[in-house]
């Protein structure tokens, strides 16, 4: 009998991985994610818009001259009358700066032909904002105003350390939250997808009656388990072929595209010698590439993330397979199946509060609560919690799955072999109790 | 001796009782009839033989002991309704269902193979399910059934959607098979394949047995008295000539001058007394004893039945 369990596994996994749609998205999404991290940079490749030449009317004679040019913007100063200016399609547009700049800093209008840019807006505001405050600061003939004002700017940079942790290594909140997060909805989006994929197929079984035959020859209860077994790895073939083509890229890729100063950076940083005010390189991004690079902690996130996705998808599969026993088609299943649905999606939209303080009583009883502990407990791995938390939480899953199975078991048996009804939960739960 | 012995079973579900007390015994080696109308509760006997649902009272012995998980290798099941895997391929899924009956792939591909190939379904071994016809999927799923030579074949209205000539042959395996030493048991409504190939049958109508034996004991049991004489005359005139001694009798015009009467006798009026009558009535042309079919057997038993409760 356990043979025959064995065989039911590998005809659900090979049946599944050998289909077309699987070995596109198993290959296709990881390159999507890599391609939608880099969108970001490749917009500010190609942002380079045209220069645009704004011709300046300046009435106080004071901004024009310290104006400096942006990216996309070009001023030039004339002195030409205003209908004249705006008559003109050679530039973009026309700004005009009132006589008395200094003391009413609203008088300034922008002419444009078409629509605005909210960039052009902006940087124009800026420059003419901090021109008028030098000015007015000038009108103090404060000695050596230069030098002050250089003594006086000052650039904070906080690098947070843990005390908890016996290398009191530097870790960016920021990358555990938004590592934390993706974990969360990866197993969000697995849960769902393979959940209702257990139940569709038990549908699928029910409908066109071959469940009458392996059910002559397996347990009906072996036949779920082998079912749900098959399926999981299945999910568990694509997220392992996923964190491949991730850390390659992340762990190949990545260090050659490094500039070596950046490099240097990173080992001060990670030797704890590194002086944040002297970095070239934002702290923050040094810190994202040094965590990101480290090996160890990575893998454990990955090993927590698997058994999550393990036990997420036991616990919800058999439930899923319960309910897809106990319905005849897709549409009556839907209903039903909202009853697991909410947890799940109740569970990602919390993550996000998690995320920003997860250590909070919710997110510790969120995270022990088995239909949400999943999705919540690897928000919160990230930041290092205890690891006696994460081994609780992971017992209370496995055993509230195996409670599950129990009873899905017993629904199981009934519910494949009723046709032609929509059960109730009230029903659900007498079939539960059916010897 | 028998394979198969079901001791008083009863199965109830929830506002209705499927079996009640239901017992039969499946003699090795024969084909055994599992007859009864729609909803008579012949499935629930099959699936609690194929140890699928338990019974809730009674005792299910096979081959000599209790039926047990283990006596499932040695039963093969075709389901009335037909389910196959449409997605998967013909060879595959039957591999895939001759290894949950615990074959050996090597073994389960050279029987495959032989079976296929007899058949005469070769080339399908690599056309998806969905691709073949319902006849077609009901030959693989034959070969399924019968693939891992189960000492017990059960088959639940095997002839349905198939063609008189697949039929034949469906018939013509499900012999051999008898005479390699299969035991089968047929669930069906159709009457004439029970006259052709049952030897034993059981009739199971609102959750009881109402019938079982052999199917000849039985037509001769219940042809017993029954006669059909063809004749050239006036049926009146036969009719009133046996008086009280007719039980019962259906009327037949056969032409313009020739009429038949099939009657039931009362008990102790002879063959001879009948024909003497008869021919003292009318112009008998032919007269012989007329042992019902299974089809008025089985109408007549039911309504009977059905009129006592």
């Amino acid at each position: 009998m356990g043979n025959n369990i064995w065989l039911v596994i590998r005809r659900e996994y090979t049946e599944r991985v050998s289909k077309k749609s699987f070995i596109i998205t198993t290959i296709l999404v990881p390159l999507l994610m890599v391609l939608l991290m880099c969108v970001p940079a490749l917009l500010a490749v190609f942002h380079t818009s045209d220069t645009q030449v704004y011709a300046v009317l300046d009435r106080s004679g004071i901004v024009a001259p310290e104006l400096t040019d942006g990216e996309s913007v070009t001023f030039v100063s004339v002195n030409m009358p205003l209908d004249s200016l705006k008559a003109d399609d050679a530039f973009a547009g026309v700004l005009v700066i009132g006589s008395r700049i200094l003391d009413n800093p609203a008088d300034v209008q922008l002419y444009i032909h078409g629509p605005g840019s909210m960039d052009t807006e902006s940087y124009i505001s800026k420059q003419i904002k901090s021109i008028v405050e030098a000015k007015r600061l000038e009108a103090y003939n404060i000695a050596n105003l230069d030098q002050i004002l250089d003594n006086i700017r000052a650039n904070v940079i906080l690098s947070t350390y843990r005390l908890d942790k016996e290398d009191e290594s530097s870790t960016s909140t920021m990358v555990c939250f938004a590592l934390g997060i993706m974990m969360a909805f990866l197993l969000y989006m697995f849960l769902l997808i393979y959940g209702q994929m257990v139940m569709t197929s038990i549908i699928e079984e029910k409908n066109n009656r071959v469940l009458e035959i392996i059910v002559s020859s397996i347990r009906p209860e072996q036949l779920m388990l082998g079912k749900i077994v098959g399926i999981g790895l299945v999910a568990l073939t694509q997220i392992v072929i996923w964190m491949a083509i991730l850390s390659t890229l992340v762990g190949v890729v990545m260090p050659m595209l490094i500039p070596a100063d950046v490099a240097a950076q990173m080992s001060a940083l990670n030797a704890g010698s590194l002086d944040p005010a002297s970095a070239s390189v934002d702290i923050d991004l040094l810190q994202t590439i040094s965590m990101l690079g480290n090996i160890g902690y990575m893998i454990t996130l990955f090993i927590y993330l698997t058994i999550f996705l393990i036990g997420g998808f036991l616990l919800y599969a058999t439930i899923f397979a319960a309910i897809g026993s106990a319905v005849d088609n897709i549409q009556d299943a839907s209903q039903l199946s909202s009853i697991p649905t909410i947890p799940i999606i109740a569970a990602i939209v919390c993550a996000t509060t998690i995320g920003t303080d997860p250590n909070s009583s919710l997110a510790m009883w969120l995270s022990m609560f088995p239909f949400t502990s999943p999705m919540i407990m690897v928000v919160r791995i990230p930041f290092g919690i205890p690891t006696w938390q994460i081994w609780v939480s992971i017992v209370i899953l496995f055993a509230t799955f195996l409670l599950m199975v129990w009873i899905a078991a017993k629904i199981y048996r009934v519910g494949i072999f009723m046709y032609g009804k929509k059960p109730s939960i009230k029903e659900l739960i007498r079939w539960a109790r059916y010897k | 001796m028998s394979l198969l012995t079901v001791n008083d079973v009863s199965k109830h579900y929830a506002g209705h009782t499927a079996l009640d007390h239901v017992s039969l015994e499946v003699n090795e080696g024969r084909i055994y009839g599992l007859l009864g109308p729609n909803g008579a509760g012949k499935t629930t006997l099959i699936r609690i033989i194929n140890h699928i649902t338990a019974p809730d009272s009674g005792l299910v012995s096979f081959d000599g002991h209790p039926l047990t998980q283990n006596d499932v290798v040695n039963i093969g099941y075709l389901p009335e309704e037909r389910g196959l895997y449409k997605k998967m391929k013909v060879g595959d899924q039957a591999l895939f269902f001759a290894r949950l009956k615990g074959l050996s792939k090597a073994d389960a591909t050279a029987r495959l193979k032989e079976w296929f190939e007899r058949l005469e379904i070769s080339d399908w071994w690599n056309k998806k399910v969905e691709e073949l016809s319902k006849g077609m999927a009901q030959k693989v799923q034959f070969i399924v059934t019968v693939l891992h030579r189960p000492k017990l074949l059960i088959f639940d209205e095997p002839f349905s959607g198939f063609d008189p000539i697949n039929a034949n042959i469906l018939k013509r395996e499900i012999l051999r098979l008898r005479s390699e030493g299969a035991t089968v048991i047929f669930s069906t409504h159709n009457m004439s394949s029970v006259e052709t190939i049952c030897d034993d049958i059981t009739l199971i109508n609102n959750s009881r047995n109402i019938l079982t034996g052999n199917v000849d004991e039985i037509r001769t049991r219940l042809g017993r008295d029954r006669y059909k004489i063809t004749f050239e005359g006036d049926p009146r005139a036969l009719l009133a000539a046996l008086g009280d001694n007719l039980a019962e009798h259906t009327d037949e015009i056969i032409s313009e001058r020739e009429n038949s009467v099939t009657l039931r006798v009362t008990p102790g009026f002879s063959r001879r007394d009948l024909l003497r009558t008869a021919t003292d009535a009318v112009d008998v042309t032919s007269f012989g004893s007329a042992l019902p079919s299974m089809d008025e057997i089985f109408i007549s038993t039911v309504q009977q039945f059905n009129q006592n409760n």
